[in-house]
């Protein structure tokens, strides 16, 4: 029995004739939590027998649309093609919205099912009432109640009303996952259809009547400002109806079409007020890493004593470079100002946190303004941000009408948000056979929290719980943060700080496996064999289930197996988000540059929702990741980002994408994160094969720069 | 502003805009057809692919202009009766995780597809290379254009 508590189930109720709604809690320590625990999404059962799932979290292509009413579908005993989804906006009423952390599944696990188990106990009481029979005669499927005594059923639709009259269970019985009919399965996602029609509505098409196009021309200098503007040329072209600052490093050009906004914003005149940053460089913000390593650093993990191990010593820094999350569709907005309320379209991941601070800048309370969450075109973190739905709102504003604000490619690749660029101190004793006695990392980085003034408890920047486990059963282990600073404007980019703990660590474990002229999945699992409990923050992470991908990836890999000549291989671990990953990566080296042939990859994600999606996440994940090991890297100068767009910040294409395969270890645990934690693995099983082909150690990202 | 004719999947439609004003915009602002998508502005992403004259085209670099009196199909006007045998495999496959790119990438396998109905991996690679997909789609629409190929088996 799991027990329900009451306040868990603050919002049910019956609104006249609408049948059944059951409304349920959300716990989440979202990036950017700001709201405590309040209900978080709805059922609605309605007499025409429709089910309604509402989806608080946000689609950017992982899947949520999806996966969620799974989850909520299978404890209600539906029918799966009767569902329907719907997207919620911003509201009080869902807890924290935030779409990232790899959060949505493992967060929403128990409030999704048993929110789904108590209609389903709901409905089945309905029934029994209606026939007079014992509730234990009952049984519900596939979208009715049954009374097989008696060969009677009814539909959830039919039993709605009656249940809705009912007091809902104080505990409920989640089933066991032998009995899973909907989790698990390979259901199509319910977004596909439209996306391949061209239908789908991301946040790009949506459009209203009496609708202006804005485009914005913002300070090139980090920190700069507007000085003056000179419109003459901009208003010369036919369509451009109002040029005005909007913010203190900001200019809108408004016009009929974007196109037109466009032009007009290439012919307008700004000067600008460099500011505190023109001297700013790339070089600048390394040398700074390197001060900020001297500081005392805040313990992440600790046991044992590194100080006192003795034997051989090896040490290495690593380095990695900002990056940009280049999402697909560019950031946009489209907002309705009046002087009573603001509504918004937003392709957003932080619904509430643009209802905030579009309430905020406009001067309306935050029940004043509608956020409407579209598609999104991919997120990756950017759009944890929700600078274009400011902006969008204070165009409106100024122009007394419904606006949609666009950024360009180089408006995304100049003005974003980047993956902090950091530093690694690592450092090893390894005893006479050269096993590991003790093992140190200290991560020198800026914090992205500390950055947007968030809380930065105990100095330890709040994603690192999440993303720098050290998952092997060292005797004496010290993993460090050191927070550095940096004007350079900061983002969550998919896996976060995951990608940089990982890179450094992983490669330094194989400089180490090198030093001792061992295997690399030998040394690892040498500090896998025996079974521990690793407790990070509030994480209790497993060796035997990290020894468990490990061995799963090696296996299908075929370590042991001689490879062609001229094919080399590279293997790295590690554990984010809850979850285990473990690749193996198989490459040729052509003229000095790595070709990667194949990525075996395996997963201990708990229970899978769904494999389809799941197949889908881990290859993209990998992706992105090849992406950004080989190439990604934001340079500034003069306080400027130089990148721009995709010629000179050059995402993957199909040439050079490898093929993938996905191994997920059977599990009924609770469910953990997918759409990040195959990042980190890749870029240390990338160099340790370059290693493995060349003896060449790859310290710094990227590895093509 | 000039006018122009378009012949936008199969019927004419008059447009007023400036000529330089890239075809992309024409289709989504003026045409209200959104399934072609804007995403790079220089044609390195292919998002915005559209055929033009039956061969694949950036319409985010393609002036209006140039194309008055040619014949233009979108991703709407792809599937004159149902879906097209692409979209049937692109949904077979599940290939579309956020699905913005996905609209131009259908389009340019179209015009391989049309030109070289069996084409192989390296065909695939030397057409559909044009196209970024930042969600790593890749593998599943090569698999999904060989699926198309072969009449929707595997």
């Amino acid at each position: 029995m799991s027990p329900l508590s009451r306040r868990e189930f603050v919002a049910a109720g019956v609104a006249a004739g609408a049948g059944l709604v059951v409304g349920f809690y959300l716990p989440h320590e979202g990036r950017i939590s700001k709201e405590g625990f309040s209900p978080n999404a709805y059922l609605r059962i309605t007499p025409n027998n429709k089910i309604t799932i509402v989806v608080a979290r946000s689609e950017m292509g992982q899947g949520v649309r999806t996966a969620l009413p799974m989850i909520l579908a299978e404890e209600l005993e539906a029918d799966w093609k009767q569902i329907e989804i719907e997207q919620a906006g911003a509201s009080t009423l869902f807890g924290d919205q935030t779409t990232g952390g790899s959060a949505s599944v493992r967060t929403t696990w128990d409030p999704m099912r048993k929110a789904g188990a108590a209609a389903r106990e709901m409905l089945i009481s309905a029934a029994a009432l209606t026939w007079g029979v014992p509730r234990s005669s009952c049984t519900a499927q596939s979208g009715s109640i049954v009374h097989a005594a008696s060969n009677r059923r009814l539909s959830y639709g039919e039993l709605s009303a009656k249940a809705a009259t009912l007091p809902i269970p104080s505990d409920v019985t989640l089933k066991q996952a032998k009995d899973y009919k909907i989790v698990g399965q390979r259901l199509a996602r319910v977004d596909t259809p439209a996306k391949v029609k061209g239908e789908a509505g991301f946040g790009i098409d949506f459009r209203m009547p009496g609708m202006k196009y804005a485009v914005l021309s913002r300070c090139p200098t980090i920190g700069g400002k507007v000085t003056s503007f000179d419109d003459k040329e901009s208003k010369k072209n036919s369509g451009v109806s109002y040029v005005g600052k909007i913010s203190d490093a900001a200019v809108a050009v408004v016009a009929n079409s974007v196109w037109g906004a466009m032009e007009g914003r290439r012919v307008l005149n700004v000067s600008w007020d460099d500011g505190p940053n023109k001297d700013l460089n790339t070089a600048s913000v390394m040398d700074s890493l390197k001060q900020a390593a001297a500081k005392k650093g805040a313990s992440l993990y600790a046991v044992g004593d590194v100080m006192k191990a003795k034997g051989r010593r090896i040490s290495a820094e690593y380095q990695l470079p900002f990056m940009a999350h280049a999402p697909m569709e560019p950031g946009n907005c489209t907002a309705s100002y009046s002087t009573t309320g603001c509504e918004l379209w937003a392709p957003t991941q932080v619904p509430q946190d643009c209802r905030d601070s579009v309430a905020q800048a406009v001067g309306l309370d935050p029940d004043q303004v509608k956020v409407n969450v579209t598609l999104m075109g991919g997120g990756f973190g950017r759009r944890l941000e929700h600078d274009y739905a400011v902006e969008a709102a204070l165009v409106s504003k100024a122009i007394g009408g419904p606006v949609k604000v666009i950024w360009t490619r180089e408006d995304d690749m100049r003005f974003s948000t980047y993956r902090p660029a950091s530093l690694h101190q690592l450092s090893a004793v390894l005893d006479g056979s050269g096993w590991p006695l003790a093992f140190t990392h200290r991560i020198i980085a800026p914090s992205i929290s500390g950055q947007k003034g968030q809380p930065v408890p105990g100095g330890v920047d709040p994603d690192l719980p999440d993303e720098a486990a050290f998952v092997y059963g060292l005797e004496n282990v010290s993993i460090e943060s050191v927070i550095a600073e940096t004007p350079v404007p900061l983002g969550w980019m998919r896996s976060v700080y995951a990608l940089q703990a990982g890179f450094a660590s992983e490669s330094f474990i194989d400089e180490l496996a090198a030093a001792a002229g061992k295997d690399p999945l030998e040394y690892r699992l040498h500090m896998l064999a025996k079974d521990r409990d690793i407790q990070y923050f509030t994480t209790t992470w497993h060796t035997a289930r990290m020894r468990g991908v490990l061995q799963l990836a090696a296996e299908k890999a075929g370590w042991k197996n001689p490879l062609p000549a001229g094919r080399f291989r590279g293997i790295a671990c590690f554990g984010c988000f809850s979850s285990y990953m473990a690749e193996v990566v198989e490459i040729s080296m052509e003229n000095d540059t790595p070709r990667v042939h194949r990525v075996v990859a395996a997963v201990d994600c708990g229970q899978v929702v769904n494999p389809s999606i799941l197949e889908q996440q881990i290859p993209g994940g990998i992706v992105y990741a090849l992406s950004n090991a080989l190439r990604a890297k934001i340079t500034i100068e003069k306080g400027r980002v130089v990148q721009g767009n995709f010629d000179d910040y050059a995402p993957l294409r199909m040439e050079e994408t490898p093929i993938v395969e996905v191994y997920a270890v059977p599990s009924t645990e609770s469910p953990t994160g997918i759409g990040e934690p195959s990042v980190p693995p890749l870029a240390p099983a990338l160099c340790n094969a370059i290693y493995a082909a060349t003896k060449k150690r790859i310290r710094a990202l990227p590895i093509l720069s | 502003m000039p006018d122009f004719t378009l012949r936008v999947n199969g019927s004419e439609k008059k447009v007023s805009v400036s000529p330089e004003t890239p075809l992309l915009w024409v289709l989504r602002d003026t045409l209200d057809l959104p399934g072609t998508k804007f995403g790079c502005g220089a044609g390195f992403c292919g998002a915005c692919t559209v055929h033009l004259e039956g061969e694949a085209v950036r319409s985010c670099s393609t002036p209006v202009s140039q194309v008055a009196g040619k014949n233009i199909t979108t991703i709407e006007g792809l599937g004159a009766n149902g879906l097209h045998v692409l979209q049937q495999a692109w949904i077979a496959e599940e290939v579309p995780q956020c699905g913005y790119c996905q609209t131009g990438q259908i389009m340019t396998a179209a015009a391989l597809l049309a030109k070289t109905p069996k084409p192989s991996d390296e065909q695939i690679t030397q057409a559909m290379n044009g196209n970024l997909c930042r969600c790593g789609t890749y593998e599943r629409i090569r698999k999904a254009i060989h699926r198309a190929a072969t009449g929707g088996a595997r």
